[in-house]
């Protein structure tokens, strides 16, 4: 019940610093709308390459990667402002005034949350309001954004998890990068069966491509890899709740 | 007179690249991203070369020019970051009680941005060339490349030097980065204009002055000699490094007398 009280106090502050600050939301809000537009407008013609088999067309096939990218980037963001906390000490007089301490974790995860269905809300909006065709039924859309969730979960106690055991604002690529590269070496552009070369054993080995060929899957009506999509979602958001735990308790040590 | 302005900007200059160099951060991240994303981007969209009418059977040599303009995008943000904290800290306000000419210590920032590039240029050219990709303008054409990407590089540092002296924040530049990045991802980057289906996007891409810097480049690593794309970039490097020191400068009237 402690835990819970904290929790929901944590998350209050987050979404009211959040949601009372431009810089913070237009950036989490705009750039997977951005980057929506960028590759769904841009690269559209890759529905053209010979043995692209996605049925829904580019627009769905990309809709899927980014609403993954905005749970996963939804997650950083949260992270950096748990850096921000330490940084300023705001963190550290949580630490004493907690009455217990896991429910700061589980704040700052609950805010990551309600942050990203925010922005998976507008993004959704957005892709329908462009024509994006869905195939998938209720429960198919419903296994989506559960993954999705997932994800965001998962990305969020890993970014906490570096930012309590860094400390600094200056942790931020450590967050962001390997997040980053596990998203890009995904395939995001075309499916796993066009990448050719390193990309493709990369992709291959990548826990993240279950995930969002799983996603894909969902969106088009065929549900694909779901098992072990959702063990890899659910196994990374184990890992990284006890990484998570451990940077709170190396938090704790520091004082 | 010129004697003395020379060695002026020979100071701000050495300043900017020792500070640059003094923070490897500056350094690694602008080299390693755009690399990064090279290899992403070719690795992932190798495929669309097999598209009817795609300009060259390599996409790493088509994406090679990409690096160039986040490289120079990177050496802005440093470089408006740095200017910032030279008014924060109150450099700038202890330089105006020096004998130095205000345009000394643009032209002295643009120098260590200069130097850089041709670091930046360099290294994606080397790593370019490393993974195979054939020059087809030729060792002329490595030289004109460069010498492109470095005044791009110039332009973009004047237009984040104008930013750090009209806000006097390091903050208001960094967040300049997002809208840069915007006219980045809005071009022909990724795709050859006449291959873009959506009609909007086309048409946004060929507004974009940053097609045409990507297109100039890339004409040098995948078609040759292409007067017209090499005239378009050169017009637009130039044009956007005139304004943007011109509102540099101006900017830097007003932060002086401010002082």
């Amino acid at each position: 019940m402690r835990a819970l009280a904290v929790a929901r106090g944590v998350a209050w502050r987050t979404l009211h610093n959040v949601f009372t600050n431009p810089s913070l939301l237009i950036p989490s809000l705009v750039f997977p709308l951005f980057f929506f537009v960028a590759f769904a407008g841009g690269l559209s013609q890759v529905d053209n390459v010979p043995g692209f088999d996605f049925p829904l067309g580019y627009t769905a096939f990309q809709f899927v990667f980014v609403l993954l990218q905005s749970a996963a980037f939804g997650g950083v963001f949260t992270g950096f402002g748990i850096a921000r906390d330490f940084e300023t000490g705001f963190a550290r007089r949580l630490l004493l005034a907690a009455p217990n301490r896991t429910g700061i974790v589980l704040g700052y995860g609950g805010a990551a949350l309600v942050r990203w269905l925010v922005t998976a809300a507008v993004l959704t909006i957005v892709a329908l309001l462009v024509g994006m065709t869905v195939g998938g039924d209720g429960i198919d859309l419903l296994g989506l954004y559960t993954l999705a969730l997932l994800v965001n979960i998962a990305a969020v106690l890993w970014a906490a998890g570096v930012a309590m055991r860094l400390r600094t604002m200056q942790a931020g690529p450590v967050m962001q990068m390997p997040v980053f590269l596990v998203l890009f070496f995904a395939p995001v552009y075309v499916p796993l069966s066009l990448l050719q070369g390193w990309i493709h054993g990369l992709a291959t080995v990548n826990p993240l491509t279950r995930v969002l060929e799983a996603g894909r899957g969902f969106l088009a009506g065929s549900p694909t890899e779901v098992g072990v999509a959702f063990a890899v979602a659910l196994g990374l958001a184990a890992l990284f709740s006890l990484w998570a735990l451990r940077g709170l308790r190396s938090a704790e040590a520091a004082g | 007179m010129s004697n003395v302005f020379a060695g002026q900007v020979l100071t701000l200059a050495q300043r900017s690249v020792v500070r640059t160099v003094r923070q490897p951060a500056n350094i690694v991240f602008p080299l390693v991203f755009p690399l990064l994303l090279l290899a992403v981007n070719a690795g992932g969209l190798d495929a669309a070369t097999r598209l009817p009418g795609f300009p060259t059977n390599s996409f790493v040599a088509f994406a090679l020019a990409i690096p160039f303009i986040q490289g120079a995008l990177f050496a802005t943000m440093n470089a408006g970051t740095d200017l910032a904290r030279d008014i924060q800290t109150g450099f700038l306000n202890r330089l105006a009680l020096t004998p130095m000419r205000g345009i000394a210590l643009l032209t002295g920032q643009l120098g260590g941005i200069v130097a850089m590039g041709v670091i930046q240029s360099l290294v994606y050219l080397g790593v370019g060339l490393a993974v195979g990709v054939r020059l087809e303008s030729g060792p002329a054409g490595a030289l004109v490349l460069i010498v492109l990407a470095v005044l791009i590089s110039i332009g973009f540092g004047a237009l984040g030097a104008f930013a750090a002296l009209r806000t006097g924040s390091g903050e208001a530049v960094q967040s300049l980065f997002p809208v840069f990045f915007v006219f980045l991802f809005l071009s022909s980057m990724a795709m050859p204009r006449n291959l873009i289906e959506i009609d909007w996007f086309r048409a946004v891409a060929t507004a974009n002055p940053v097609s045409y810097l990507i297109e100039a480049i890339r004409s040098l690593i995948i078609v040759g000699w292409d007067e017209e794309a090499l005239a378009l970039g050169f017009g637009f490097a130039f044009a956007i490094t005139v304004v943007a020191v011109a509102l540099a400068s101006m900017a830097l009237r007003t932060r002086l007398a401010r002082s």
